[in-house]
Protein backbone atom coordinates (compact mmCIF):
# COMPACT_ATOMS: atom_id res chain seq x y z
CA UNK A 1 0.00 0.00 0.00
CA UNK A 2 1.10 3.30 -1.22
CA UNK A 3 2.23 5.94 2.26
CA UNK A 4 -0.46 9.02 1.64
CA UNK A 5 1.22 11.60 -1.23
CA UNK A 6 3.78 9.07 -2.51
CA UNK A 7 1.38 7.76 -5.75
CA UNK A 8 2.11 8.88 -8.75
CA UNK A 9 -1.34 9.26 -9.79
CA UNK A 10 -4.12 8.76 -7.71
CA UNK A 11 -6.91 10.03 -10.27
CA UNK A 12 -5.66 7.66 -13.13
CA UNK A 13 -6.45 3.90 -13.07
CA UNK A 14 -3.96 1.19 -14.08
CA UNK A 15 -5.27 1.74 -17.92
CA UNK A 16 -4.33 5.45 -17.62
CA UNK A 17 -7.89 6.28 -17.37
CA UNK A 18 -9.34 8.90 -15.27
CA UNK A 19 -10.54 6.91 -11.94
CA UNK A 20 -11.17 10.28 -9.35
CA UNK A 21 -10.71 14.22 -10.66
CA UNK A 22 -8.80 15.59 -7.94
CA UNK A 23 -6.56 18.08 -9.70
CA UNK A 24 -5.21 19.52 -13.22
CA UNK A 25 -1.62 19.29 -12.10
CA UNK A 26 -0.08 16.81 -13.48
CA UNK A 27 -2.44 15.02 -15.83
CA UNK A 28 -1.31 14.35 -19.53
CA UNK A 29 -2.23 16.71 -22.15
CA UNK A 30 -4.49 14.31 -24.44
CA UNK A 31 -6.73 13.47 -20.84
CA UNK A 32 -7.47 16.93 -20.86
CA UNK A 33 -8.36 17.36 -24.54
CA UNK A 34 -10.03 14.28 -24.27
CA UNK A 35 -12.70 15.64 -21.19
CA UNK A 36 -12.72 18.72 -23.83
CA UNK A 37 -14.13 16.72 -26.82
CA UNK A 38 -16.17 14.25 -24.73
CA UNK A 39 -18.20 18.26 -22.83
CA UNK A 40 -19.03 19.55 -26.55
CA UNK A 41 -22.05 16.62 -27.30
CA UNK A 42 -23.62 17.06 -23.73
CA UNK A 43 -23.98 20.83 -24.47
CA UNK A 44 -26.96 20.01 -26.73
CA UNK A 45 -29.04 17.52 -23.81
CA UNK A 46 -30.02 21.36 -22.51
CA UNK A 47 -31.88 21.91 -25.88
CA UNK A 48 -34.27 19.04 -26.01
CA UNK A 49 -37.67 18.25 -25.20
CA UNK A 50 -36.15 15.75 -22.09
CA UNK A 51 -33.22 17.98 -20.81
CA UNK A 52 -31.44 14.17 -20.18
CA UNK A 53 -29.38 11.36 -20.87
CA UNK A 54 -29.70 7.85 -19.42
CA UNK A 55 -25.57 7.21 -18.45
CA UNK A 56 -25.98 7.21 -14.72
CA UNK A 57 -29.14 5.79 -14.44
CA UNK A 58 -29.41 4.07 -10.93
CA UNK A 59 -26.17 6.04 -9.99
CA UNK A 60 -26.09 7.69 -6.96
CA UNK A 61 -24.22 10.83 -6.90
CA UNK A 62 -23.56 12.45 -3.02
CA UNK A 63 -22.71 16.14 -3.26
CA UNK A 64 -20.69 16.77 -0.11
CA UNK A 65 -20.08 20.06 0.53
CA UNK A 66 -18.02 20.92 3.94
CA UNK A 67 -18.05 24.67 2.65
CA UNK A 68 -20.93 26.58 1.19
CA UNK A 69 -21.34 27.35 -2.49
CA UNK A 70 -24.43 27.81 -4.48
CA UNK A 71 -23.37 27.74 -8.11
CA UNK A 72 -20.65 24.91 -8.39
CA UNK A 73 -23.02 22.65 -6.26
CA UNK A 74 -25.85 23.46 -8.42
CA UNK A 75 -24.04 23.08 -11.52
CA UNK A 76 -23.12 19.62 -10.29
CA UNK A 77 -26.41 19.11 -9.36
CA UNK A 78 -27.74 19.67 -12.57
CA UNK A 79 -25.63 17.67 -14.40
CA UNK A 80 -25.82 15.17 -11.91
CA UNK A 81 -29.63 15.11 -12.67
CA UNK A 82 -29.35 15.66 -16.27
CA UNK A 83 -27.29 12.65 -16.67
CA UNK A 84 -29.83 10.97 -14.49
CA UNK A 85 -28.27 9.82 -11.51
CA UNK A 86 -30.03 10.46 -7.94
CA UNK A 87 -28.30 13.41 -6.66
CA UNK A 88 -28.19 13.43 -2.71
CA UNK A 89 -26.81 17.18 -1.30
CA UNK A 90 -25.28 17.53 2.16
CA UNK A 91 -24.13 20.54 3.45
CA UNK A 92 -21.91 19.71 6.49
CA UNK A 93 -21.01 22.29 8.92
CA UNK A 94 -17.40 21.97 9.36
CA UNK A 95 -16.82 23.26 13.45
CA UNK A 96 -16.60 19.50 14.36
CA UNK A 97 -13.14 19.13 16.62
CA UNK A 98 -11.27 16.33 14.23
CA UNK A 99 -12.29 17.02 11.00
CA UNK A 100 -9.88 14.18 9.31
CA UNK A 101 -11.91 11.59 11.25
CA UNK A 102 -15.28 13.31 11.08
CA UNK A 103 -14.44 13.35 7.23
CA UNK A 104 -13.18 9.67 6.46
CA UNK A 105 -16.24 8.50 8.85
CA UNK A 106 -19.07 10.42 6.63
CA UNK A 107 -17.28 8.91 3.48
CA UNK A 108 -17.70 5.98 4.95
CA UNK A 109 -21.49 5.91 6.35
CA UNK A 110 -22.24 7.44 2.75
CA UNK A 111 -20.13 4.56 0.92
CA UNK A 112 -22.07 1.89 3.12
CA UNK A 113 -25.48 3.82 1.64
CA UNK A 114 -24.01 2.42 -2.35
CA UNK A 115 -22.69 6.05 -3.22
CA UNK A 116 -21.24 5.73 -6.51
CA UNK A 117 -19.26 9.22 -7.11
CA UNK A 118 -18.71 11.83 -4.01
CA UNK A 119 -18.30 15.06 -5.32
CA UNK A 120 -16.60 17.38 -2.68
CA UNK A 121 -15.82 21.00 -1.39
CA UNK A 122 -14.05 21.11 1.37
CA UNK A 123 -12.01 24.06 2.95
CA UNK A 124 -9.15 21.75 3.79
CA UNK A 125 -6.64 21.36 0.52
CA UNK A 126 -6.54 17.39 -0.09
CA UNK A 127 -9.77 16.39 1.56
CA UNK A 128 -10.97 15.01 -1.45
CA UNK A 129 -7.46 13.54 -2.23
CA UNK A 130 -7.84 11.88 1.55
CA UNK A 131 -11.38 10.66 0.44
CA UNK A 132 -10.22 8.72 -2.39
CA UNK A 133 -7.36 7.34 -1.09
CA UNK A 134 -9.17 5.72 1.89
CA UNK A 135 -11.61 4.61 -0.49
CA UNK A 136 -9.24 2.54 -3.01
CA UNK A 137 -7.33 1.30 0.69
CA UNK A 138 -10.54 0.00 1.81
CA UNK A 139 -11.22 -1.72 -1.20
CA UNK A 140 -13.86 0.47 -2.58
CA UNK A 141 -12.48 1.76 -5.76
CA UNK A 142 -15.33 1.23 -7.85
CA UNK A 143 -16.51 5.08 -5.87
CA UNK A 144 -15.39 8.20 -7.77
CA UNK A 145 -14.21 11.08 -6.44
CA UNK A 146 -14.84 14.33 -8.18
CA UNK A 147 -12.99 17.33 -6.37
CA UNK A 148 -15.27 20.80 -6.61
CA UNK A 149 -12.94 22.94 -4.78
CA UNK A 150 -10.66 21.97 -1.82
CA UNK A 151 -8.77 24.88 0.24
CA UNK A 152 -6.46 26.97 -2.38
CA UNK A 153 -5.50 23.96 -3.96
CA UNK A 154 -7.67 22.88 -6.65
CA UNK A 155 -10.76 23.17 -8.34
CA UNK A 156 -9.98 21.14 -11.46
CA UNK A 157 -13.55 21.30 -13.08
CA UNK A 158 -13.88 25.35 -12.68
CA UNK A 159 -10.51 25.06 -15.05
CA UNK A 160 -12.14 22.91 -17.37
CA UNK A 161 -14.88 24.79 -17.94
CA UNK A 162 -12.60 27.88 -18.66
CA UNK A 163 -10.71 25.79 -20.53
CA UNK A 164 -13.11 24.39 -22.67
CA UNK A 165 -14.92 28.71 -22.74
CA UNK A 166 -11.20 29.39 -23.81
CA UNK A 167 -11.65 26.74 -26.76
CA UNK A 168 -15.14 27.73 -27.85
CA UNK A 169 -14.24 31.49 -28.53
CA UNK A 170 -10.26 30.84 -29.47
CA UNK A 171 -9.90 27.43 -30.79
CA UNK A 172 -6.19 27.29 -30.69
CA UNK A 173 -4.27 27.32 -27.21
CA UNK A 174 -0.79 27.12 -28.76
CA UNK A 175 -1.09 30.88 -30.02
CA UNK A 176 -2.95 32.62 -27.09
CA UNK A 177 -1.43 35.08 -24.53
CA UNK A 178 -3.48 34.83 -20.87
CA UNK A 179 -3.48 37.14 -18.25
CA UNK A 180 -4.93 35.86 -14.77
CA UNK A 181 -5.39 38.96 -12.34
CA UNK A 182 -6.34 39.21 -8.80
CA UNK A 183 -6.05 37.40 -5.58
CA UNK A 184 -4.26 34.46 -6.83
CA UNK A 185 -2.79 33.70 -3.46
CA UNK A 186 -6.16 32.58 -1.97
CA UNK A 187 -7.39 31.28 -5.06
CA UNK A 188 -7.30 27.42 -5.90
CA UNK A 189 -9.32 28.41 -9.33
CA UNK A 190 -5.97 29.93 -10.10
CA UNK A 191 -3.88 27.08 -9.83
CA UNK A 192 -6.15 24.75 -11.79
CA UNK A 193 -6.49 27.04 -14.53
CA UNK A 194 -2.42 27.88 -14.76
CA UNK A 195 -1.91 23.78 -14.53
CA UNK A 196 -4.76 23.43 -17.50
CA UNK A 197 -3.39 26.59 -19.31
CA UNK A 198 0.47 24.96 -19.47
CA UNK A 199 -0.43 21.73 -20.15
CA UNK A 200 -2.72 22.70 -23.10
CA UNK A 201 0.36 24.63 -24.88
CA UNK A 202 -0.51 28.31 -24.18
CA UNK A 203 2.62 29.77 -24.61
CA UNK A 204 2.48 33.16 -22.67
CA UNK A 205 0.48 32.56 -19.09
CA UNK A 206 0.74 36.00 -17.19
CA UNK A 207 -0.56 36.66 -13.58
CA UNK A 208 -1.10 39.57 -12.33
CA UNK A 209 -1.46 40.90 -8.77
CA UNK A 210 -0.35 42.94 -5.76
CA UNK A 211 2.67 41.66 -4.27
CA UNK A 212 0.80 40.62 -0.82
CA UNK A 213 -1.78 38.54 -3.16
CA UNK A 214 0.91 36.05 -4.79
CA UNK A 215 1.79 33.13 -3.31
CA UNK A 216 6.07 32.77 -3.36
CA UNK A 217 7.49 31.25 -6.39
CA UNK A 218 4.82 31.50 -8.69
CA UNK A 219 7.07 32.16 -11.74
CA UNK A 220 7.96 27.96 -11.05
CA UNK A 221 4.41 27.51 -12.62
CA UNK A 222 5.85 29.09 -15.52
CA UNK A 223 3.70 32.40 -15.46
CA UNK A 224 4.91 35.74 -15.93
CA UNK A 225 4.64 37.93 -13.22
CA UNK A 226 3.71 41.10 -13.19
CA UNK A 227 2.52 44.18 -10.41
CA UNK A 228 1.38 46.51 -13.03
CA UNK A 229 -1.89 46.11 -14.53
CA UNK A 230 -1.95 48.26 -17.68
CA UNK A 231 1.35 46.67 -18.24
CA UNK A 232 0.42 43.12 -18.24
CA UNK A 233 -3.20 43.07 -19.73
CA UNK A 234 -1.26 44.89 -23.29
CA UNK A 235 -1.99 42.69 -26.14
CA UNK A 236 -3.31 39.44 -24.26
CA UNK A 237 -6.26 37.46 -25.72
CA UNK A 238 -8.15 36.80 -22.50
CA UNK A 239 -8.69 38.20 -19.33
CA UNK A 240 -9.47 35.61 -16.06
CA UNK A 241 -10.59 37.56 -13.23
CA UNK A 242 -9.90 36.35 -9.76
CA UNK A 243 -12.61 36.74 -7.04
CA UNK A 244 -11.07 38.65 -4.44
CA UNK A 245 -11.40 36.19 -1.46
CA UNK A 246 -12.19 38.90 1.43
CA UNK A 247 -13.85 36.01 3.41
CA UNK A 248 -9.88 34.36 3.33
CA UNK A 249 -8.38 36.99 4.26
CA UNK A 250 -6.01 36.96 7.56
CA UNK A 251 -4.80 40.40 8.34
CA UNK A 252 -4.08 43.23 6.32
CA UNK A 253 -3.73 42.25 2.85
CA UNK A 254 -4.89 45.21 1.14
CA UNK A 255 -5.69 48.76 2.17
CA UNK A 256 -8.83 49.17 0.93
CA UNK A 257 -11.35 47.50 -1.53
CA UNK A 258 -11.60 51.38 -3.20
CA UNK A 259 -7.85 51.12 -3.50
CA UNK A 260 -8.07 47.83 -4.73
CA UNK A 261 -10.23 48.32 -7.86
CA UNK A 262 -8.10 51.35 -8.76
CA UNK A 263 -5.33 49.54 -9.69
CA UNK A 264 -6.27 45.91 -9.95
CA UNK A 265 -10.35 46.29 -11.06
CA UNK A 266 -10.87 45.54 -14.78
CA UNK A 267 -12.51 49.05 -16.17
CA UNK A 268 -13.57 49.63 -20.31
CA UNK A 269 -10.01 51.73 -20.07
CA UNK A 270 -7.90 48.82 -18.61
CA UNK A 271 -9.55 46.45 -20.99
CA UNK A 272 -8.95 48.81 -23.82
CA UNK A 273 -5.17 47.93 -23.63
CA UNK A 274 -5.94 43.66 -24.23
CA UNK A 275 -6.90 42.52 -27.93
CA UNK A 276 -9.56 44.51 -29.54
CA UNK A 277 -11.29 40.87 -29.37
CA UNK A 278 -9.83 40.08 -25.93
CA UNK A 279 -12.80 38.16 -24.09
CA UNK A 280 -13.37 38.51 -19.87
CA UNK A 281 -13.77 35.53 -17.98
CA UNK A 282 -14.60 35.35 -14.58
CA UNK A 283 -15.78 32.17 -12.03
CA UNK A 284 -17.82 33.89 -9.54
CA UNK A 285 -19.39 35.27 -7.77
CA UNK A 286 -18.59 38.65 -9.01
CA UNK A 287 -17.50 41.86 -6.30
CA UNK A 288 -18.84 44.70 -8.64
CA UNK A 289 -17.02 47.69 -8.55
CA UNK A 290 -13.88 45.39 -6.56
CA UNK A 291 -12.05 43.71 -9.23
CA UNK A 292 -14.68 44.27 -12.00
CA UNK A 293 -16.54 47.26 -13.28
CA UNK A 294 -20.12 46.49 -14.17
CA UNK A 295 -19.63 48.12 -17.82
CA UNK A 296 -17.09 45.18 -18.60
CA UNK A 297 -19.17 42.50 -16.84
CA UNK A 298 -22.56 43.17 -18.79
CA UNK A 299 -20.01 44.27 -21.51
CA UNK A 300 -19.53 42.61 -24.83
CA UNK A 301 -16.41 41.07 -24.46
CA UNK A 302 -17.71 38.97 -21.28
CA UNK A 303 -18.21 35.39 -21.36
CA UNK A 304 -19.30 34.59 -17.47
CA UNK A 305 -22.45 33.50 -18.21
CA UNK A 306 -21.47 31.29 -20.80
CA UNK A 307 -19.27 29.92 -18.95
CA UNK A 308 -21.49 29.23 -16.44
CA UNK A 309 -23.65 26.85 -19.15
CA UNK A 310 -20.37 25.06 -20.19
CA UNK A 311 -19.78 24.49 -16.83
CA UNK A 312 -22.73 21.76 -17.02
CA UNK A 313 -21.61 20.16 -20.04
CA UNK A 314 -17.85 19.66 -19.12
CA UNK A 315 -19.26 18.28 -15.71
CA UNK A 316 -21.54 16.00 -17.64
CA UNK A 317 -18.83 14.91 -19.50
CA UNK A 318 -15.96 14.38 -16.04
CA UNK A 319 -18.89 12.13 -14.34
CA UNK A 320 -20.07 9.90 -17.53
CA UNK A 321 -16.30 9.55 -17.90
CA UNK A 322 -15.29 8.68 -14.45
CA UNK A 323 -18.47 6.38 -14.15
CA UNK A 324 -17.42 4.40 -17.33
CA UNK A 325 -13.69 3.90 -16.22
CA UNK B 1 -10.71 -9.49 -45.90
CA UNK B 2 -12.36 -12.76 -46.88
CA UNK B 3 -11.25 -14.27 -50.36
CA UNK B 4 -14.86 -15.80 -50.93
CA UNK B 5 -16.60 -13.21 -49.59
CA UNK B 6 -17.43 -10.24 -51.65
CA UNK B 7 -18.16 -6.85 -50.33
CA UNK B 8 -21.67 -4.98 -51.28
CA UNK B 9 -21.56 -2.04 -53.63
CA UNK B 10 -22.23 0.23 -51.48
CA UNK B 11 -23.11 2.92 -54.01
CA UNK B 12 -25.21 0.53 -55.49
CA UNK B 13 -27.31 -0.04 -52.46
CA UNK B 14 -27.69 3.30 -52.03
CA UNK B 15 -29.99 3.67 -55.05
CA UNK B 16 -31.50 0.46 -54.41
CA UNK B 17 -32.67 1.68 -50.93
CA UNK B 18 -34.01 5.24 -52.03
CA UNK B 19 -35.94 2.86 -54.81
CA UNK B 20 -37.10 1.03 -52.17
CA UNK B 21 -38.10 3.76 -49.99
CA UNK B 22 -40.20 6.12 -52.97
CA UNK B 23 -43.78 5.72 -52.72
CA UNK B 24 -43.51 5.03 -49.27
CA UNK B 25 -42.33 8.58 -48.03
CA UNK B 26 -44.32 11.74 -48.29
CA UNK B 27 -41.45 14.26 -49.46
CA UNK B 28 -42.98 17.15 -47.67
CA UNK B 29 -43.37 15.81 -44.50
CA UNK B 30 -41.17 12.24 -43.67
CA UNK B 31 -38.01 12.90 -42.04
CA UNK B 32 -34.92 10.99 -41.99
CA UNK B 33 -32.68 10.71 -39.07
CA UNK B 34 -28.79 9.37 -39.56
CA UNK B 35 -27.02 7.43 -36.73
CA UNK B 36 -23.43 8.52 -36.89
CA UNK B 37 -21.54 8.18 -38.83
CA UNK B 38 -21.94 6.12 -41.84
CA UNK B 39 -26.16 6.56 -41.20
CA UNK B 40 -25.35 10.65 -41.77
CA UNK B 41 -23.55 9.76 -45.02
CA UNK B 42 -26.89 7.23 -46.37
CA UNK B 43 -29.44 9.86 -44.74
CA UNK B 44 -27.41 12.91 -47.31
CA UNK B 45 -27.79 10.70 -49.75
CA UNK B 46 -31.18 9.62 -49.70
CA UNK B 47 -32.18 13.19 -48.74
CA UNK B 48 -31.67 14.34 -52.49
CA UNK B 49 -32.30 11.53 -54.07
CA UNK B 50 -35.40 11.08 -52.69
CA UNK B 51 -36.47 15.18 -52.85
CA UNK B 52 -37.41 15.80 -49.78
CA UNK B 53 -37.92 18.61 -47.97
CA UNK B 54 -37.50 18.28 -44.65
CA UNK B 55 -33.37 19.08 -43.68
CA UNK B 56 -32.09 15.46 -42.23
CA UNK B 57 -31.17 15.12 -38.77
CA UNK B 58 -28.39 13.56 -37.07
CA UNK B 59 -27.79 11.19 -34.04
CA UNK B 60 -25.31 10.23 -32.04
CA UNK B 61 -26.77 7.31 -30.00
CA UNK B 62 -23.51 6.90 -27.53
CA UNK B 63 -25.25 8.65 -24.38
CA UNK B 64 -27.74 5.79 -24.85
CA UNK B 65 -26.03 2.50 -25.56
CA UNK B 66 -26.71 -0.06 -23.12
CA UNK B 67 -23.11 -1.06 -23.20
CA UNK B 68 -21.92 1.70 -21.43
CA UNK B 69 -20.80 0.30 -18.39
CA UNK B 70 -18.61 -1.72 -20.12
CA UNK B 71 -17.32 0.48 -23.17
CA UNK B 72 -17.34 3.65 -21.39
CA UNK B 73 -17.27 7.18 -22.18
CA UNK B 74 -15.11 7.95 -25.50
CA UNK B 75 -14.63 11.31 -26.89
CA UNK B 76 -16.45 11.64 -29.75
CA UNK B 77 -17.49 15.01 -30.82
CA UNK B 78 -20.55 14.50 -33.23
CA UNK B 79 -23.63 16.33 -31.52
CA UNK B 80 -27.10 15.03 -31.84
CA UNK B 81 -28.95 17.40 -34.18
CA UNK B 82 -32.70 17.24 -35.17
CA UNK B 83 -33.65 20.34 -36.98
CA UNK B 84 -37.56 19.68 -37.01
CA UNK B 85 -40.07 18.94 -34.42
CA UNK B 86 -40.41 15.12 -33.73
CA UNK B 87 -43.53 15.41 -32.06
CA UNK B 88 -46.05 14.28 -34.21
CA UNK B 89 -44.08 13.67 -37.58
CA UNK B 90 -42.93 10.51 -39.76
CA UNK B 91 -39.32 9.54 -38.96
CA UNK B 92 -36.90 7.03 -40.84
CA UNK B 93 -34.17 5.84 -38.73
CA UNK B 94 -31.24 5.84 -41.23
CA UNK B 95 -28.46 3.35 -40.59
CA UNK B 96 -25.55 1.48 -42.78
CA UNK B 97 -25.65 -1.65 -41.30
CA UNK B 98 -28.00 -3.89 -39.25
CA UNK B 99 -26.31 -5.68 -36.73
CA UNK B 100 -27.52 -6.48 -33.25
CA UNK B 101 -30.68 -3.71 -33.09
CA UNK B 102 -28.65 -2.38 -29.54
CA UNK B 103 -28.04 0.72 -31.76
CA UNK B 104 -31.56 1.51 -33.47
CA UNK B 105 -33.23 0.80 -29.84
CA UNK B 106 -30.45 3.70 -28.71
CA UNK B 107 -31.82 5.68 -31.41
CA UNK B 108 -35.26 5.32 -30.72
CA UNK B 109 -34.84 6.47 -26.89
CA UNK B 110 -32.46 9.50 -27.79
CA UNK B 111 -36.23 10.20 -30.31
CA UNK B 112 -38.72 9.88 -28.05
CA UNK B 113 -36.53 12.68 -25.65
CA UNK B 114 -37.33 15.02 -28.33
CA UNK B 115 -40.60 13.87 -28.61
CA UNK B 116 -43.09 11.66 -29.25
CA UNK B 117 -43.12 10.56 -33.54
CA UNK B 118 -46.20 9.34 -35.23
CA UNK B 119 -44.31 6.80 -36.32
CA UNK B 120 -40.72 5.87 -36.90
CA UNK B 121 -39.10 3.73 -39.83
CA UNK B 122 -35.98 1.90 -40.43
CA UNK B 123 -33.77 2.01 -42.94
CA UNK B 124 -30.40 0.31 -43.62
CA UNK B 125 -28.08 -0.09 -46.88
CA UNK B 126 -27.70 -4.02 -45.31
CA UNK B 127 -28.42 -6.45 -42.86
CA UNK B 128 -25.71 -8.75 -41.65
CA UNK B 129 -27.91 -10.81 -39.19
CA UNK B 130 -27.06 -11.64 -35.49
CA UNK B 131 -30.18 -9.65 -34.13
CA UNK B 132 -30.10 -9.76 -30.09
CA UNK B 133 -33.55 -7.55 -30.05
CA UNK B 134 -37.10 -7.64 -32.08
CA UNK B 135 -35.70 -5.38 -34.21
CA UNK B 136 -36.75 -5.02 -38.34
CA UNK B 137 -35.94 -2.89 -41.40
CA UNK B 138 -38.70 -1.25 -43.03
CA UNK B 139 -36.65 -0.93 -45.77
CA UNK B 140 -33.33 -2.79 -46.79
CA UNK B 141 -32.18 -3.82 -49.69
CA UNK B 142 -29.62 -6.34 -48.89
CA UNK B 143 -28.50 -9.29 -46.71
CA UNK B 144 -25.58 -11.09 -45.85
CA UNK B 145 -24.38 -12.78 -42.86
CA UNK B 146 -20.51 -12.03 -41.74
CA UNK B 147 -18.30 -13.18 -38.94
CA UNK B 148 -18.61 -11.48 -35.66
CA UNK B 149 -15.59 -10.99 -35.29
CA UNK B 150 -15.24 -9.12 -38.46
CA UNK B 151 -17.15 -5.40 -38.45
CA UNK B 152 -18.60 -4.40 -41.73
CA UNK B 153 -18.25 -0.61 -41.57
CA UNK B 154 -18.86 2.26 -44.21
CA UNK B 155 -16.43 4.51 -45.23
CA UNK B 156 -16.43 7.63 -47.35
CA UNK B 157 -13.50 9.03 -49.35
CA UNK B 158 -12.64 12.26 -50.05
CA UNK B 159 -14.85 12.78 -53.89
CA UNK B 160 -18.26 11.60 -51.30
CA UNK B 161 -17.92 7.87 -52.50
CA UNK B 162 -18.81 5.42 -50.08
CA UNK B 163 -17.94 1.88 -49.80
CA UNK B 164 -17.63 -0.50 -47.39
CA UNK B 165 -14.60 -2.25 -45.58
CA UNK B 166 -14.12 -4.98 -43.31
CA UNK B 167 -12.26 -4.29 -40.14
CA UNK B 168 -11.10 -7.22 -37.53
CA UNK B 169 -12.24 -6.44 -33.83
Amino acid sequence: MSTFGMQKSPQLNSHGELQHLLTIEGLPRDVLTHILDAAAPFSEVAEREVKKVPLLRGKSVFNLFFENSTRTRTTFEIAAKRLSADVINLNINTSSANKGETLLDTADNLAAMQADMFVVRHASSGAPFLIAQHMAATGRDHIHVVNAGDGRHAHPTQGLLDMYTIRHYKTDFTQLTIAIVGDVLHSRVARSQIHALTTLGVPEVRVIAPKTLLPTGIERLGVRVFHDMREGLRGVDVVMMLRLQNERMQGALLPSTQEYFKSYGLTPEKLALAKPDAIVMHPGPMNRGVEIDSAVADGGQAVILPQVTFGIAVRMAVMAMLAGN
Amino acid sequence: MSATKQLPDAEALCTALADAMRGHVDPAATALVGIHTGGVWVAERLHAALGLKIPPGSINVSFYRDDYSQRGLHANAKTSHIPFDVEGAHIVIVDDVLHTGRTIRAAMNELFDYGRPAKIDLAVLTDRGGRELPIAPTFCPHSQSWPDAQILALERADDGGLSFRLIKK
